[in-house]
């Protein structure tokens, strides 16, 4: 049994260490808001937060989070009243959608620390979150109206 | 199948199983009284909220946003109050263009455009008819204001609520004509941007994604896929893998093993230890850089006739008495979809029947082939149709959902069938890969007078619609032919040959099908020609095109781009496309690209893309737009760097760590602007793709006189035409 601390409760799990924390996410605690898109943190769709720092989750054992806190899109601050939520709305960003929980998780970190980043600064903070769609310029967009709003 | 688990809810919200409900998400399935359906697609509750049926399943493009507004406009329907739901597989939902449920080409809007008018025109007959029996008026009396019936007459109003509490839809239901239909002037939705009904779930992680679906019982799967087609499991190490904990099945299929047990990450584990001996497939020895040479022999050798797709006049004989004549050679690579959402499909086989969760893009083949394979009536297959997490044309094949029948049907259970990213990779649908000859013929004054384009490659057709189809069109691939061509040019003689070779590669459409390749080898000689002119290519372009619209988009991209205006270290470059069936009618775009070339590194950027289309009546356009931008930069991502090889019959790469597809820091800024017009929308999510290699390569030549002839342009091709 492995405690976790996910979107701030506990919770314990029946998983070997080297499961990648992308399953427990999905399969055991049901957090299916996190994508599975390589299983090599190539593209960022699994993209949660570690310790308060972007990670990729398929890449992440399990056995290596114990009692450290997970924030996954389903316990992201403020849920859909949260402003990247908002923004990501407000600017009509996802298109297939699937990679839009990891480009989210994966700006939160940006804006944490950047909070007026410019248009390179973010393509550069985004370099990891692939999206087929392309919607990058959207999320540049979606960045910047949170950036404004908050 | 049982309600009562939230993600079943979830699931028959997204399947639509029945239109006298109601279903607001977050308090379960309420059973709400109301008008039931008054046709296929609408139903209204006495609380006023209409229920549309989107006919097909969403896989980012906006459709079912888009499709449900164009029934509320001939509603008359107050948006706010409209519910969508994703409608069940069924005749009546079939696009007129298909005969069947099938997303692809770009012709949702298009092919739904006359018959969901005609249904919001119904339903609110059917409306009218109560409201005048009620008041006993005559029906040519009444009108509508958005979700309300008004008798002007007498001043009374009726909310399509309090009417939905006693109108019910007769045994026989109105006849529509266009006649009735509202004039494009009167719209009110159509063409006004709303916002897309998909984009607060997606925001949130809440979407129902076929990878997101959890039954209770249910297991996980995930199959080893033959190398090419024909190829079969001989042999494998499955017995010593069926032993290990959460291990459950290993089940040869047709082309495949399938691994299956509790827990995927169980299942994935094994999967990587798993290894299959597979028969040699049509393909066994295909070699993707010898088949390129072959291709390119093809082209060149003129005692080939190939498959003529298309002449117009006698381009031989104006070609053998041509003054001179311009001959310029192309390639482009197998590319892959890239779809993030690896491809994955939700079974269900019980004595009842069987349930298909699935992001589909041919959901009624999909039931066809379940029927099929399990030999039982159509009507007994439920195929839920999820949102795709993109499709791009590799979900027009339905070779998962295939294989999820199969799986469930043999372990008795639920089961999800997911593809590790790399057995996505290896299983690819790929776009051809391509050879081209241009031979122009020009006279004494430089004008042109012949063109004939040889194109070798793959086919598409025979797999995604049957060898007979290939067969009624006299061999012609209309799929990988696409844009092979100068149509919109003033060219007296033309002909299109098409010298193909199959290689036991698995194919599919992908987005912009032919326009990829195609109209990179014609916007590059167009190019080239305006260059041995002397002719500045944009105006060169004006002169040559005979078609107004095509003429308005290459000089609206021209005045976006300010293209006359000198810039410091880049250089620019355009590229002309289009998208559709002539006979449905094609959009069209120019794009211009500002290109800087790195001539020592021998790399490019591209920093800019200005695109103007005529897509016809964009029905939501700044979600057209978005669809446009995201088909250029499909456009640059292919142009620069997607590549997929074969050696032995078998992909080389196999993730997105050697498959690299566009990031964010080499996202170009895009405008896309909107020319022309009209009063039928035109296909749109494809319509950018072809526009951008020709521009990018055409960019290179100004700013170094040298030609980039193969797709994608990878450093090491970039060096070698800069130094040749």
């Amino acid at each position: 049994m492995i405690p976790l601390n996910v979107n701030a409760r506990a919770v314990t799990v029946e998983a070997a260490p080297d499961t990648p924390l992308l399953w427990v996410l999905r399969e055991h605690l049901g957090l299916t808001g996190t994508k599975y898109g390589c299983g090599v943190a190539a593209c960022g769709a699994c993209t949660v937060h570690l310790d308060g720092e972007a990670v990729r989750a398929c890449s992440v054992p399990v056995g290596e989070v114990a009692g450290r806190p997970v924030t996954t899109i389903e316990g992201l601050p403020g849920g859909a009243e949260n402003p990247l939520v908002r923004a990501w709305v407000a600017v009509q960003t996802p298109q297939c959608g699937y990679c839009q929980t990891g480009q989210i998780m994966q700006a939160a970190t940006l804006l944490a620390r950047s909070p007026r980043p410019s248009r390179e600064e973010i393509l550069e903070h985004m370099q990891g979150n692939l999206c087929r769609c392309a919607t990058y310029n959207q999320v540049v967009d979606a960045i910047q109206h949170a950036a404004r709003e908050a | 199948m049982s309600t009562g688990t939230t993600l079943t809810r979830r699931g028959v919200l997204a399947g639509g199983l029945a239109f006298t409900f109601t279903f607001t998400a977050g308090e379960g399935a309420a059973a709400q009284p109301g008008t039931g359906p008054l046709n296929a697609y609408v139903a209204i509750a006495p609380d006023g909220t209409i229920t549309i049926q989107a006919p097909v399943p969403e896989m980012g493009q906006g459709t079912n946003t888009a499709l449900p507004l164009i029934v509320a406009e001939e509603l008359d329907a107050d948006w706010e109050k409209v519910r969508i739901e994703t409608a069940p597989v069924r005749a009546a939902y079939d696009s007129p263009i298909f005969r069947s449920q099938f997303v692809v080409a770009s012709l949702s809007v298009r092919g739904y455009w006359m018959p969901l008018r005609m249904a919001g025109a119904q339903a609110r007959r059917v409306l009218l008819d109560a409201v005048a029996a009620r008041w006993g008026v005559p029906v040519e009396q009444l009108s509508t204001e958005p979700s309300t019936v008004v008798h002007a007459a007498s001043g009374r109003r009726m909310s399509y609520g309090e009417v939905a509490g006693f109108a019910r839809a007769p045994a026989t239901l109105p006849e529509i004509t266009p006649a009735a239909l509202k004039p494009v002037s009167a719209f009110r939705l159509i063409g006004r941007d709303v916002a897309r009904f998909d984009v607060p779930a997606k925001a949130r992680g809440q979407t129902l994604f076929a990878m997101d679906v959890r039954l209770p019982g249910m297991l996980h799967a995930t199959v080893a896929r033959s190398p090419g087609l024909g190829a079969r499991p001989v042999s494998h190490n499955g017995a010593a893998l069926l032993g290990r904990p959460g291990i459950t099945h290993v089940l040869p299929l047709d082309q495949g093993v399938a691994i299956v047990g509790e827990r995927v990450e169980a299942v994935l584990a094994a999967r990587r230890e798993l290894s299959v001996q597979w028969s040699p497939g049509e393909g066994a020895a295909h070699d993707s850089e010898a088949a390129l040479t072959s291709y390119l022999e093809d082209v060149r050798d003129a005692t080939k006739p190939g498959v003529q797709v298309l002449r117009t006049s006698e381009p031989e004989q104006a070609l053998a008495g041509a003054a001179r004549v311009h001959s310029a050679e192309f390639t482009s690579d197998y590319v892959y979809h890239g779809q993030m959402e690896p491809l994955t499909c939700v079974a269900s086989v019980t004595e009842g029947g069987v349930e298909i969760w699935a992001g589909t893009q041919w959901p009624s083949l999909v039931r066809d082939e379940a029927a099929r394979i399990l030999g039982i009536p159509a009507e007994r297959v439920t195929v839920h149709m999820l949102t795709m997490g993109g499709g791009f044309g590799r979900r027009a094949a339905i070779d998962y959902a295939v294989e999820a029948v199969h799986v469930a049907r043999a372990v008795g259970r639920p089961v999800k069938v997911m593809a590790m990213r790399e057995d996505d990779m290896a299983n690819a649908h790929v776009r051809p890969m391509t050879a081209h000859r241009i031979e122009v013929g020009l006279d004494a004054a430089g004008r042109i007078t012949a063109w004939r384009h040889r194109l070798a490659s793959d086919l598409v057709v025979p797999q995604l619609y049957g060898r007979a189809r290939l067969e009624a069109q006299r061999g012609v691939d209309h799929i990988v032919t696409y844009h092979a061509n100068v149509a919109h040019y003033d060219v007296p003689a033309t002909v299109t040959q098409h010298l193909y070779r199959e290689h036991g590669v698995r194919t599919a459409p992908w987005r912009g099908i032919g326009a990829g390749p195609n109209a990179f080898a014609v916007e590059a000689v167009v190019d080239d020609l305006a260059r041995q002119a002397g002719t500045d290519p944009l105006a060169y372009r004006l002169a040559l095109l005979r078609d107004a619209r095509a003429r308005a988009v290459v000089e609206a991209a021209g005045a976006m781009a300010e293209w006359s205006r000198p810039r410091a270290g880049t250089h620019l470059g355009i590229g002309f496309s289009k998208l559709g069936l002539p006979q449905l009618g094609e959009a069209l775009a120019a794009t211009v690209a500002e290109v800087a070339v790195d001539r020592a590194a021998g790399t490019l950027r591209v920093l800019r893309l200005w695109c103007a289309a005529d897509v016809g009546l964009a029905v939501q356009p700044r979600n057209a737009m978005r669809q446009i931008e995201s088909s250029l930069l499909w456009g640059v991502s292919s142009a620069l760097t997607e590549r997929l090889t074969f050696r032995d019959g078998a992909v080389q790469q196999s993730n997105f760590t050697d498959y690299e597809m566009l990031r964010a820091p080499d996202t170009p800024e895009v405008q896309v602007r909107f020319v022309g017009g009209g009063e039928v929308p035109l296909p749109v999510a494809e319509l950018g793709l072809g526009t951008v290699a020709p521009a990018i390569s055409n960019a290179v030549m100004a700013a170094t006189g040298r030609r980039l002839a193969a797709i994608p342009f990878t450093q090491e091709r970039v060096r070698a035409a800069l130094a040749g």
